[in-house]
């Protein structure tokens, strides 16, 4: 992470609160946070404490209550360019084949079809779809799913990507599997990544910074970089480093009455 | 052989409900020949298709006649009601409006208004036509703008983090995904045009089975009657599957989900 130069992503004191008929809900209070270009950074949290809130907020498609965000210097109107987005769900168009989902990022962003053609290909068989692209995603498995999304999110090479729980659904294998993939695109490429994870391990493997929440409202509770080198192989997860820090985070949601341990 | 067996129904089930069909003919047959009842009343189905057969070019072609009205009529429907379910689901002011009083019209009998009709434009095909689109355009604007409405918001989230434009948001996330609705909503509108239809012949006259049936009565002649009612059946059977068979091959994605056979919900 280089330090000192502009944030990609700034947000200062964004609130967000949902007007309901049943009393407002305040998913969001005073959030403050700065990601570097080309920096990974996850959000862990227990569920409700509105993470999902926070990636909409950014991604501009949720209008914040109050406060402010700034992407790539400029305050955030509507959905920056250059973003891809991975939901929670998996919203695949179960009348597109696979390779057909993959490009309708490319559909949606005017571009030719034919020029990402080649590209959403080599992304599949990147993420072991290959062989899949001319099925239909009611044919394929949940955690299958999960990544024809991150590749049509990846599609069009976005510099901004935002993931919501992307592995959430898969075995613990496949999801090693991913996350060292993910970590391999991510490298090199400058993307700024904001990742949203219910595991505090698969969050300190992955991030430069992780970023905990707690609920009511939601809001930051702490930010912890994690200093380790990479690339990091898999077997980092057992050096004492790596385990500091994940006991770290484990403890303080401990003491906030979020992890019983 | 597997092409059938995949898209119009299980061959099986085919068998079974022909089978059926063919027992309670054979007991009809059997039992008008047994009891005797007065031939004004019921005819055996043997001489159903003897009448046939006397006349079979005069019948096929109040047939076509028939047909073609709900053919056209159901077009009608089709094109006018998705044109409607739209500016419905993209405008407030007409939700408010047209689509409220489409559901509370929904319930009206619509069919007491047919006489109107002849009033306003005579006892050709149009009054005919008129009719039967009054009656279809209903399911088909109602099961639209349910599809359309039911869309996954991430769906529509997806696109717009894209900025896509909302005709894109239409053509490639919205209408695509309101398709088994639609189709749903023509499997009744269908049936319902064939209703119109014969009802329009009812009260306008001149041609179509309706007509037919309503001469036949006149001179007592049940048989006739008879003839006109198994051709009904028969063309509306047929037109609910084509239905369906254009659901298979336009929808596969969605009838794999849904299982075999079965159609859904009725109007
Ligand atoms: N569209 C909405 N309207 C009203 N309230 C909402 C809406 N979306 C979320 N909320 C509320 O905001 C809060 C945060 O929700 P959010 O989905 O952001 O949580 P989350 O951290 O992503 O949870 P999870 O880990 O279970 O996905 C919750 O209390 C939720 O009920
Ligand atoms: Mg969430």
């Amino acid at each position: 992470m280089s330090q000192g130069t502009q944030p990609y992503v700034a947000l200062d004191r964004v609130a967000k609160v949902y007007p309901s008929p049943r009393g407002d809900v305040e998913a969001l209070s005073d959030i403050d946070l700065e990601m570097a270009p080309g920096a990974f950074v996850s959000v862990v949290g227990p569920s409700g404490c509105g993470k999902s809130t926070l990636m909409k907020c950014l991604a501009g498609l949720v209008p914040i209550t109050s406060g402010k965000i700034d992407i790539n210097g400029h305050k955030l109107d509507g959905p920056p360019d250059a973003m891809g987005i991975v939901f929670q769900r998996d919203v695949l168009l179960d009348w597109r084949t696979i390779l057909d989902n993959v490009l309708l990022q490319a559909e949606l962003l005017r571009l030719p079809r034919a020029d990402y053609r080649e590209r959403a290909m080599q992304l599949l068989a990147r993420f072991g779809l290959e062989g899949f692209e001319d099925r239909h995603p009611w044919e394929l498995s949940g955690g299958m799913r999960q990544r024809a999304a991150i590749c049509r999110a990846l599609l069009c090479d976005p510099e901004l990507l935002l993931m919501d729980e992307p592995f959430g659904a898969l075995d613990a294998m496949t999801r090693d599997d991913l996350n060292v993939e993910l970590t391999r695109i991510w490298q090199g490429s400058n993307k700024t990544v904001l990742f949203i994870t219910h595991s505090i391990v698969e969050s300190v493997y992955l991030s430069d910074r992780v970023v905990m929440m707690s609920r009511g409202p939601g809001r930051i509770v702490e930010v912890i970089d994690i200093d380790l080198p990479r690339p990091r192989p898999l077997a980092i997860r057992e050096t004492p480093a790596f385990g500091a820090y994940v006991h770290q985070i484990r403890h303080h949601f401990a003491e906030l009455g979020i992890l019983k341990e | 052989m597997s092409f059938w067996r995949k898209h119009l129904m299980g061959e099986s089930r085919t068998r079974d409900v022909l089978l059926v069909l063919a027992a309670l003919v054979a007991i009809w047959e059997l039992g008008v020949w047994y009891y005797e009842p007065p031939k004004i009343f019921l005819p055996p189905p043997s001489a159903i298709l003897a009448e046939f057969l006397t006349t079979p070019g005069l019948f096929i072609r109040h047939m076509g006649y028939t047909l073609w009205t709900t053919l056209l009529a159901f077009a009608v429907s089709v094109a006018l009601g998705i044109a409607l379910a739209v500016a419905i689901v993209y405008s407030r002011l007409l939700e408010r409006t047209i689509y409220t009083l489409l559901v509370a019209l929904n319930s009206v009998p619509k069919v007491a208004l047919a006489p109107l009709f002849v009033i306003w434009l005579g006892t050709g095909m149009e009054p005919k036509i008129a009719v039967a689109v009054m009656l279809a355009l209903f399911p088909i604007v109602i099961d639209t703008v349910l599809g359309l409405r039911s869309v996954d918001p991430d769906m529509v989230n997806l696109a717009r983090a894209a900025r896509a434009s909302q005709l894109q948001i239409l053509a490639k996330i919205r209408f695509p995904n309101a398709l088994p609705s639609l189709f749903a909503g023509m499997k009744v509108a269908i049936s319902f045009a064939l209703v119109g239809a014969i009802v329009g012949e009812f009260v306008a006259g001149g041609n179509g089975l309706g007509f037919l049936v309503l001469v036949a009565q006149g001179q007592f002649d049940t048989t006739r009657v008879f003839v006109s009612l198994v051709l009904l059946g028969l063309m509306g059977t047929a037109l609910f599957y084509a239905i369906d068979f254009a659901e298979r091959l336009m929808l596969p994605w969605h009838v794999s989900q849904r299982g075999e056979g079965g159609s859904q919900h009725g109007g």
